[in-house]
């Protein structure tokens, strides 16, 4: 009996992320969704600049390479190119989603542009060797903030379930993390709910997965989740941040 | 060759660009080239409009009419900036209820018409500018019901068909004036 | 005549793109290029086809560019400023193979610039669109039917050279209304197995990527993409040559110039001046094959256009040099007249500037 597998829609080769990197674990699960959900032969992804620009690679459907923070308009026009049929998500990093293409994320949310988006928040900027994100904590040590973030002079990290949760577009917002067993099947719970919403034509689905960067935090894997917990749980409290359908079932009631 | 260019000016809202639609249908119907090159921009909004109708027995070149056979001046600022691009030769169509002054050029045909006055008198109060346009082709083509009634049809959309006997009436008036 | 339609030039790209089989269309509001967006608001809806005012210019081309991965026929509209944010997703659009079909509708620049008519743009379309070694196939309408007959034309080459073709119009051209006949036969789709439209479990999966880490690699596709450009330098120039048999003084202009330039020359040959027009229609490929035949007969070549002197280094390159090469221009929205073009054909007939 098989009790272990790689999930089918995940391509055999090896993902080039450091070790103790959460993006592993995210893959995986948005894989583990599409086998479960019978849709690698209609969905359609598109990956980011960041970490995960390789994803492309990764995955066994048709995948796309977007320019930095351009995603969700790419996914847009792929949706509606075959609205019926084309299942589409994006998977995304923080500076990606929250600073480059922070109008394309507000406005296809906007919109409730019936697609998925898988959006790694780990508060830095991992692939050019990290940079302050505009999810890095108040206080946070990069390559950019070597100080730590002086809120006094660059601002504060945005809260983008939050914001995107004052809009009336988009169904279903939720933030998760993948720091503990317990934590993943949450996460995969709220990834399979973001593409069933998608089936079902209800529209618009974030999952923000608050994620770790072991290298550019300067961590041990174990640290960092611990970390998550410790500094990153605080700013960004778990939770259901939106979910359209279910609150009109409880006011019918 | 036959070539005719035809400048109409005047205020944005007069139905300046309208007119000019009308009379490149009317060469179009009548099998002729045609070109019809509007003002645009922020002067439409309440400022001046003006468009460039050009017919032709062959092929338009440019569509910007700077010396014009025909010049309509449905206000002041129109004639004043207008008056002297007219050739030698040509026709200026002037609305003397807007216009107070009388036309400078002496090498030019003008014809005068109290167009807002009449469409106010006719209770048509926005086709001033096709008792003009009556008055142009009375002047210059010949004043003909067949072609003007299809270069209206063209012109007026089917939802307001209503207005086409208003505009043929307004046109009649300003041809017999 | 009873087949042809008075069209603005805006709309008659929007119809032909339909014809053509364009079901979708991504573009944010800029003049003077508006009323293909608010043709297609209207039209799309009811062909079962995608309009969508997108947030920005740079989201409106990565919507064509997610369109034309899937393989489908798709366009955005733009003018100078809203052509120079869409540069990135023009450059990504060209480093994945994409086609996809572009319209500029100029107006004079630098920066905000104003809103009448230009030609400023021709560097851009022609050389320097965005970073990377690239080429669009860059058309120059010169009337209301060539912007529709281009349209059904770009899609064609998009399609069949996997990039983007670009329609370099002006404020006139866009504005201006003359009789269209849209009577196309529309040529059956191109295969695309390259789309990503799903594996439908049939297939390995398709990627649409213009990354290229390794140099080696990256280096082949430069040159494999620059050999289909060859390819299309070679087959797929386009031009108009006028009065040019007997012609002692060649002038030469696209789009809006080239119709004034033709009333000047007209004008000067009854004053007895040989003079022809070369009008080049694609502007990339240039075409220059009527340019060296020219050089070896004329005295001097004018090149009318409204901005400070772009096509003319195209001009220089293509009649080697051989005879002298002057501009007559005007820029910012301005348009050169056609007196001012018969001066300079006077004076390139006295011997002028030799």
């Amino acid at each position: 009996m098989v009790v272990f597998e790689k999930p089918k829609a995940l391509a055999d080769v090896q993902l080039h992320y450091c070790p103790g990197c959460t993006h592993g674990i995210v893959h995986r699960l948005v894989a583990e969704v599409i086998d479960e959900l019978g849709i690698e032969g209609r969905t359609i992804g598109i990956a980011p600049v960041g970490c995960s620009v390789m994803a492309y690679n990764y995955f066994n459907c048709d995948m796309i390479e977007a320019a930095h923070g351009r995603a969700p308009a790419v996914a847009t026009g792929v949706k509606r190119s075959d609205p019926e049929n084309n299942i589409v998500f994006t998977y995304q990093g923080d500076g990606d989603l929250a600073s480059i293409g922070m109008a394309e994320t507000v406005h296809a949310a906007a919109r409730n542009e019936n697609i998925t988006i898988i959006f790694i928040n780990n508060a830095i900027y991992g692939m050019t060797g990290g940079q302050m994100a505009p999810t890095s904590l108040p206080g946070q040590v990069t390559q950019t903030s070597p100080y730590g973030r002086d809120t006094d002079h660059c601002g504060f990290p945005i809260r983008v379930c939050e914001m995107l949760s004052t809009l009336e577009g988009p169904e279903y917002l939720e933030r998760v993390t993948v720091n503990n067993v317990k934590a993943v099947k949450n996460a995969k719970k709220a990834i399979k709910k973001a593409f069933q919403n998608q089936l079902d034509g209800k529209g618009f689905s974030l999952v923000e997965v608050v994620s770790t960067c072991p290298t550019n935090w300067g961590m041990t894997p174990k640290k960092a989740l611990e970390w998550i917990d410790e500094k990153m749980l605080p700013y960004y409290p778990l939770g259901v941040y939106k979910d359209r359908s279910a609150a009109k079932e409880e006011a019918s009631k | 060759m036959n070539t005719t260019s035809m400048l109409i000016a005047g205020f944005g809202g007069q139905g300046i660009l309208f007119t000019g639609k009308f009379l490149a249908y009317k060469g179009l119907v009548e099998d002729k080239e045609v070109s019809w090159l509007p003002s645009y921009g922020p002067e439409m909004r309440g400022g001046t409009a003006s468009c460039s109708v050009i017919t032709s027995d062959t092929p338009v070149g440019s569509p910007i009419v700077s010396s014009p056979d025909i010049l309509i001046a449905m206000n002041l600022p129109s004639l004043d900036k207008y008056e002297d691009s007219v050739v030698p030769g040509g026709k200026i169509f002037v609305d003397s209820t807007l216009i107070d002054r009388k036309v400078k050029r002496t090498d030019v045909d003008v014809y005068y018409i109290p167009a807002t006055q009449l469409a106010s008198d006719n209770d048509m109060p926005t086709l001033a500018n096709m008792i003009i346009a009556g008055k142009v082709l009375a002047v210059t083509d010949g004043f003909s019901d067949e072609s003007v009634n299809a270069a209206l049809k063209k012109v007026i959309s089917a939802k307001r068909a209503d207005m086409l006997e208003t505009n043929l009436r307004a046109m009649t008036i300003g041809a017999e004036n | 005549m009873s087949d042809k339609v008075l069209m603005k030039g805006n709309e008659a790209i929007a119809e032909a793109a339909i014809i053509a089989g364009c079901r979708h269309y991504f573009g944010y509001p800029i003049t003077p290029q508006t009323e293909v967006a608010a043709y297609m608001a209207k039209k799309m809806p009811k062909i079962g086809g995608t309009f969508l005012q997108a947030e920005s210019e740079i989201a409106a081309i990565n919507m064509v560019y997610g369109v034309s991965s899937t393989g489908k026929r798709v366009m955005t509209s733009s003018s100078s400023p809203g052509i120079s944010l869409k540069g990135e997703g023009i450059s990504y659009l060209a480093g994945a193979d994409l086609p996809a079909l572009l319209i500029n509708v100029q107006r004079g620049g630098p920066g905000l610039g104003g809103i009448q008519p230009s030609q400023s743009d021709y560097f851009q379309a022609t050389k320097g669109t965005a970073h990377g070694d690239f080429h669009m196939i860059v058309l120059a309408p010169c009337s209301v039917q060539e912007m529709a007959d281009l349209t059904v034309k770009g899609f064609d080459l998009a399609d069949k050279y996997r990039m983007t073709t670009m329609i370099l119009a002006d404020g006139t051209m866009g504005q201006m209304m003359e009789p269209v006949s849209l009577d196309y036969e529309i040529a059956p789709p191109v295969e695309k197995p390259w789309a990503t439209t799903g594996t439908k479990m049939e297939r390995k999966h398709n990627i649409v990527n213009s990354l290229s880490l390794v140099p080696e690699e990256l280096e082949k596709l430069n040159f494999e993409r620059y050999e289909r450009y060859k390819k299309i330098e070679e087959t797929e120039c386009m031009y108009e040559e006028y009065m040019m048999e007997d012609a002692e003084i060649c002038v030469t202009a696209f789009g809006i110039a080239a119709r004034v330039s033709k009333n000047a020359i007209n004008e000067a040959r009854k004053q007895g001046i040989k003079v022809g027009l070369i009008r080049p229609i694609t502007l990339w490929p240039f075409p220059k094959a009527p340019y060296k035949a020219a050089a070896e007969k004329v005295k001097e070549v004018i090149s009318v256009e409204l901005n400070m002197g772009q096509m003319i280094e195209d001009v220089k390159l293509a009649t080697e040099c051989k005879v002298p090469v002057t501009l007559c221009n005007r820029a910012g929205g301005m348009i050169p007249s056609p007196e001012q073009v018969l001066e300079a054909i006077k004076k390139a007939a006295k011997g002028g500037t030799k």
